[in-house]
């Protein structure tokens, strides 16, 4: 049975823990092309983007900037992976702060550009589709960094291992979907 | 006063009231301060502080914020969780014995099943004769509740009540691959059942358990309600469904390849394949409906923009699906009953299971035959009608593989396979009656009648109810370690089939004569049929009462069963019945598939092997 307070994951709990949280993930997947899907069906079908012309998008060199950010922090988060499958103990955790970090970052510019925005939530259309998939990804990142927490503090007592890191392998592939999803995020409501 | 020190029920219910509490009273706060809030924002957030609070008092989430904290998880406490035979505490608190949970997960089905039951002879007495005995508002609100608890009665009873309690006894597991969070996956239900039990008392709601907007947009704090229990729900089925394809694809026993599994496992593992892809979806819909309410987003107000039927999509896109994450466990446990009773092999095992990942895929490709006559795009007519008649090809596969294995069989006519005959006659005709809605032009003139009403409670009753009552009657002596009495089990299931089919075949000719649904008058030349179809309906309530009379006595002083009373194949069979809580003293060795009956002389052919327990 899949404990996760066990010393050791034999390699049977890991593979159990690990396909439960791909098959999270594929679900996710499907939440976010929901909001996607409304995103884009409300376009389609309004006159010009935004739909009112005395509202402005949001500037592109500040979300860039940002967009790096968190980039930045999948690369980190991998690093430490590869540092506790090693067994570097130290470098993990240096990994695994630098994600957080970069997180905290990424989260705190853009509660910075929502408060900059010149519109809101409740200004049609293009309001609902921006603020509800922004902030439902900004969800998921403060998802991700609680559970980085989680094994920050695990880590500080020495409980994350070699031998037992199949967590810190659950909470990356999360991070790395993420990511993922605010590429794609910033190349629709962004750019495109 | 201890029970309120240990993390149980009652600090469970205290947790749930506080954290209410917590939740809605800033909310109060802001609105005394002149801020623009609504009831619903202090019903949200009220009701996500209560679900915070019910499992925190509950001990749901003691072994995370433990593990959390770093701390080590009790081992006494983590055994207690698991529970010890014979004790009947375990089954009003946070176990993780997947038996356990399956039987709360059976009990809460039926007093749902019952309630959802009462309130249809409500409906039937306003239906009874034309005019009106109530005024519209409360006849919508018992339509609308009746409709979606027994579309959560439909959904959890097999998944959840046989599924979580034989998917591990069958595969030769000691339990599933997550206890804790297939334990979580009950225990958010309760608030939320209570919630849509309670949505009369906040207004109740007009739209039926589709909520399309914008009527869902403007109706009262009871529309709420629903659409809370309805995200509640989603999340639950999709942790759930998490666990069963990692327990399936991970915890089968040395041997159980795929093709010697079980067809009832294989049925949930398409199933919660479907509720892991789609629910999210629908989820995501309820979420922007919610947003319309109380966040002034536009997403299905066209005023500003947003499209109602923008809806309609995300609702059928898991809502139509979710008619089979009902039907297929209903079908996995028909043909798992008929091998047994008519003593043959399954007939084209390998095409079933080919039949029900088919049935899986198309259901994804049919949504919108919901959508004919909702202005949709036209193009898109066409060719979900094609999808949607190509879908009753596996169906009929299924079908073909009951009758094929019944076909020249040694039958024995006991009480489940009675229910099977049952689910073959209904299911042809709710199967049959489904062409005439998939085809554009006849459903643009059957729509929205009494035509649709009998063809899902065909295929929904006489389908997976069929199925539930085939499979809780083959499985009642393993679960209960009593026989059921045959005489009572006859007689539930003919007087529950003459009943059920009195009832609804003539609603198809109310139908066919234009009878609206959803309304609660009718033009007074259909009111003979309507006072036969409203007797006749409750009649199928007493009927039910004797499945009630005969599980009780039964279950308190029925004969002891034996552990394989049917001399079944399977692996559920081949340990004491009740089952002992690890399940297997020590992992089974399969080595044979489970349907070998007259093939070979050597009887049961799963063997316990000691080499590979732990």
């Amino acid at each position: 049975m899949a404990t996760l307070g066990h010393a050791v994951d034999t390699a049977a709990e890991r593979r159990m823990l690990l396909l439960g949280v791909r098959l999270f993930i594929l679900s996710e997947v499907m939440l976010f092309g929901a909001f996607f899907t409304a995103y884009f069906v409300l376009r389609a079908q309004a006159p010009a983007w935004p739909p009112l012309p005395d509202l402005e998008r949001p500037e592109l060199p500040l979300v860039g900037f940002n967009t790096l950010l968190l980039l930045s922090s999948s690369v980190t988060m991998q690093w430490a992976v590869t540092r506790i499958g090693r067994g570097d103990a130290a470098g993990f955790k240096r990994g695994l702060l630098a994600t957080l970090m970069l997180g905290t970052v990424f989260l705190a510019i853009q509660g910075y550009e929502f408060a900059s925005n010149g519109f809101g939530i409740s200004d049609g259309v293009f309001g609902s589709t921006f603020y509800t998939l922004t902030s439902f990804h900004g969800a998921h990142v403060l998802g991700g960094l609680l559970l980085m927490g989680v094994l920050a503090n695990r880590a500080r007592l020495g409980l994350v291992t070699r031998e037992h890191h199949t967590a810190v392998e659950g909470v990356s592939y999360y991070w790395h979907f993420v990511d993922v999803v605010w590429v794609v995020l910033f190349l629709t409501v962004y750019v495109l | 006063m201890d029970r309120w020190r240990r993390p149980g029920l009652a600090r469970g219910v205290l947790g749930g009231v506080a954290g209410f509490a917590v939740g809605a009273l800033p909310i109060v706060a802001a609105a005394q301060l002149g801020a623009d809030i609504k009831p619903g924002h202090g019903l949200a957030l009220g009701y996500i502080g209560a679900q915070v609070g019910w499992l925190l008092g509950l001990g749901a989430l003691r072994f995370w914020t433990a593990w959390a904290l770093g701390r080590a998880a009790d081992p006494v406490d983590q055994a207690a969780a698991h529970g010890r035979a014979g004790d009947w505490t375990r089954y009003f608190r946070f176990t993780t014995d997947h038996k356990v949970i399956g039987l709360q997960y059976l009990i809460t089905s039926f007093v749902l099943f019952l309630t959802a039951g009462l309130l249809a002879m409500v409906l039937r007495l306003e239906l009874a004769q034309p005019g009106r005995l109530m005024d519209g508002d409360t006849y919508n609100t018992v339509m609308s509740t009746h409709g979606i608890v027994m579309i959560v009665v439909a959904l959890i009873a097999i998944v959840g009540g046989l599924g979580n309690y034989f998917v591990p006894l069958m595969i030769g597991a000691r339990d599933m691959a997550f206890p804790k969070v297939n334990a979580l996956s009950y225990w958010l239900l309760p608030p939320a059942l209570l919630l849509i039990v309670a949505n009369p008392l906040l207004g109740g709601f007009d739209t039926g358990w589709t909520a399309y907007p914008p009527l869902s947009q403007q109706a009262n704090l009871g529309q709420q309600a629903f659409i809370l229990t309805f995200i509640t729900l989603g999340v639950s089925s999709i942790i759930s469904a998490v666990n069963f394809l990692v327990t399936v694809a991970r915890m089968r026993a040395p041997g159980m390849s795929l093709t010697r599994m079980p067809i009832f496992v294989w049925a949930l593992t398409v199933t919660t394949s479907i509720v892991l892809v789609a629910t999210s979806v629908v989820a995501a819909g309820m979420t922007m409906l919610l947003f319309d309410r109380l966040l002034g987003t536009a997403f299905f107000r066209p005023s500003a923009g947003g499209d109602p039927i923008l809806f309609q999509h995300l609702f059928w896109f898991y809502s139509h699906p979710a008619v089979y994450v009902m039907a297929v466990p209903a079908f996995g446990a028909v043909l798992e009953v008929v091998p047994v009773f008519a003593r043959k092999p399954l007939f084209a095992y390998r095409l079933a299971v080919l039949s029900f990942i088919g049935i899986g895929v198309l259901s994804f490709m049919v949504w919108a035959h919901h959508m004919f006559v909702s202005g949709m795009a036209d193009y898109f007519h066409i060719p979900i009608m094609i999808t949607t008649e190509l879908i009753s090809v596996p169906t009929g596969i299924v079908f073909l593989s009951a009758l094929g294995t019944i076909w020249l069989g040694r039958i024995r006519f006991a009480t489940p396979m009675l229910w099977v005959f049952g689910f073959l006659w209904n299911f042809v005709i709710g199967g049959i009656t489904g062409v005439f809605l998939a085809d554009v032009p006849t459903d643009l003139a059957l729509s929205d009648t009494y035509f649709v009403v009998a063809h899902f409670h065909y295929t929904i009753v006489g389908g997976m109810v069929y199925g539930l009552f085939a499979g809780t009657y083959y499985w009642f002596p393993k679960i209960t370690g009593r026989l059921m009495d045959e005489r009572l089990g006859r007689a539930h299931f003919w007087w529950f089939t003459l009943a059920f089919n009195a009832t609804f075949l003539p609603m198809f000719w109310l139908g066919l004569q234009g009878m609206r649904r959803r309304v609660a008058d009718y033009p007074a030349d259909l009111a003979d049929v309507n006072l036969w179809t409203s007797v006749a309906s409750s009649t199928i309530a007493l009927s039910t009462l004797v499945f009630l009379v005969n599980a009780i006595r039964s279950w308190a002083r029925g004969p002891k069963a034996s552990a394989n009373p049917w001399r079944a194949h399977t692996l559920e069979w081949q340990v004491a019945s009740p089952p002992p809580v690890e399940n297997f003293e020590h992992l089974p060795t399969v080595t044979a598939g489970p349907y070998e009956y007259g093939v070979s002389a050597s009887g049961p052919v799963i063997r316990p092997g000691g080499a590979t327990g732990h």
